[in-house]
């Protein structure tokens, strides 16, 4: 097998950016990234790119250049990044590429995602589950967290703590969207959305690219002096049995979700376990995910974080620093760069280059996973 | 009388007395969906009939839908000054835990394993005059 080493990292700042299309923003991502790793556009031998609502990605040949590469779009809801990421690794570990760049971006409009699609197909019709005010995403998210936390005894205050580190860290990310940081009390007082989530817990669709090229690691030493290598990356789907965003039904019996499976699947590849890893970015969708994917990622027991978040076990100097670059709350949610997003993070740690949210004593291991409808995970683990 | 008619009667079907949800059931492997479906998500089979799933249940998780939902695909009220927030949730009948809206909307009144019962909910009045109907369940004592 070859392994894989990321050369090369760019970004297009989070946020809201009137008048920049999403693919333009993908695109600035693209040729940072391949600056980075002292490459250009036509040295790529191929592309994985993902997009939820910026249109297909293959598409934005046109503006970097016709070089004729092999273009795959990738589509997985939140999780498209992580895919991307996943598709490429593929194609260089199969031995078929020596060389590529895996780019997400988006661009959604203002509001909550909603839609009038439950996650199993179904006969006769979808008007009746939008329509009568289901199918949107956070109420989900506050179902499960809400029993989640009468379950394992979390408790308001740990919700608000997690939102509160989401934006204090934001706020020392140049990139990021929202970069005002807000305290516990603040979080919890902000309108309840979807109880018992809050509006400042939550985040928001945004607008965002990322890109990252990638070389089979032997190769890697031409292109940098700090090559970051990819252990792992898996995407799972989910089986029966696990409760996922807009499921017009559950059955009786209860499983766990993709995340755990991927999760599994990544630590085995990698040959670590969660004790190794220095630095996590875990899907934020909202507050309540953070605390449950903690836990499904193999980094607690379920109700720990209690305990954990209130010690602040994970901030940027905690024992296990958590979303150091603010998350989803801080950057926003554009679907197809969010994972990607992740991993850049992540190369910045271990590239010892986050300033500000350096986190401390050099970490060699990190960790990154993604959720998205309907019932996808995707987790990479790097290294140094 | 106003006439009333289901938003959907392949999910809620009125039109035949007590008002009940459809279902489907697979014939391989006894495992139920809300509504049916083309193939059976547990045991792979398509031998799916429809079934009648009952009216009374426990609340198994919840939520208050605080702001007004897109619209589309929304069809109830969404008009931000006449928007009522209202509670979602999931409630387990003796065949399958189903996503629904709660007549109840104040956490306070909502907990887990409570006794729920199918209630008929106005969504909107539809260009014929028509009172088009949803479900919510509602706590019963
Ligand atoms: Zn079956």
């Amino acid at each position: 097998m070859n392994d894989v080493a990321i050369v090369g990292i760019g970004m297009h700042p989070f946020g809201r950016h009137d008048g920049v299309t999403g693919m333009e923003q993908g695109a600035v991502a693209v040729r940072e990234a391949c600056k980075d790793a002292g490459l250009k556009w036509n040295d790529m031998e191929f592309a994985v790119g993902g997009s939820a609502a910026a249109g297909n990605p293959d598409k934005m040949v046109s503006m970097l250049g016709l070089t004729g590469l092999q273009f795959t779009n990738v589509a997985n809801g939140c999780a498209t990044g992580g895919t991307a990421l996943a598709t490429a690794y593929n194609a260089i570990t199969s031995g078929v590429y020596d060389l590529g760049i895996a780019i997400g971006f988006d661009k959604h409009p203002r509001g909550a995602f909603a839609s009038n699609e439950p996650v199993h197909p179904v006969d006769g019709g979808l008007d009746w589950y939008g329509g009568s005010g289901m199918a949107i995403n956070p109420q989900f998210f506050s179902i499960k967290i809400n029993r989640y936390m009468n379950k394992f005894g979390i408790s308001h205050k740990t919700l608000a703590l997690v939102a509160a580190k989401a934006t204090r860290n934001g706020s020392l990310n140049p990139m990021a969207w929202r970069k005002q940081a807000f305290t516990t009390e603040e979080v919890l007082q902000s309108k309840m959305l979807a109880y018992p989530l809050t509006q400042y817990m939550f985040c928001s669709p945004g607008e965002g690219g990322v890109a990252m090229v990638l070389c089979k690691a032997k190769h890697a030493k031409k292109y940098t002096d700090k090559p970051i290598f990819l252990k792992a990356a898996v995407m799972r789907s989910r089986r029966f049995g696990s409760f996922e965003v807009k499921s017009s039904w559950l059955p009786k019996e209860e499983n766990v979700g993709p995340t755990v499976d991927a999760s599994l699947a990544a630590y085995e590849k990698a040959g670590v376990g969660p004790q190794d890893v220095d630095v996590a970015q875990l899907q934020d969708t909202e507050s309540g995910a953070e605390i449950m994917h903690m836990a499904e990622n193999g980094f607690c027991e379920d109700g720990e974080q209690e305990e954990m978040l209130q010690k602040g076990e994970t901030e940027i100097n905690g024992r296990l620093p958590i979303n150091t670059d603010g998350g989803c709350i801080a950057n926003g949610e554009p679907i197809g760069a969010s994972g990607l997003r992740q991993v850049y993070e992540n190369v910045l740690q271990l590239r010892g280059q986050a300033g500000a949210r350096q986190v401390p004593n050099d970490p060699k291991i990190a960790y990154t996973h993604v959720y998205g409808a309907p019932g996808i995970s995707g987790v990479t683990i790097l290294s140094s | 009388m106003t006439k009333q008619i289901s938003i959907n009667e392949f999910v809620l079907n009125i039109s035949d007395g007590k008002p009940y949800l459809v279902g489907g059931k697979c014939l391989d492997c006894e495992n139920y969906t809300f509504p049916i479906m083309p193939g059976c998500p547990k045991c792979a089979g398509t031998r799916i009939e429809k079934a009648k799933l009952g009216d009374q249940g426990k609340l198994w998780a919840w939520t208050v839908q605080g702001f007004p939902p897109k619209s589309p695909p929304y069809l109830g009220e969404n008009d931000p000054e006449k928007f009522k927030s209202f509670g979602v949730g999931y409630v387990e009948l003796p065949e399958v835990i189903v996503e629904t809206r709660l007549t109840e909307n104040e956490p306070a009144k909502l907990s887990e394993g409570m006794n729920m019962e199918l209630k008929l909910e106005h969504l909107y009045t539809n260009g014929e005059g028509e009172e088009v109907m949803t479900y919510a369940f509602s706590p019963i004592d």
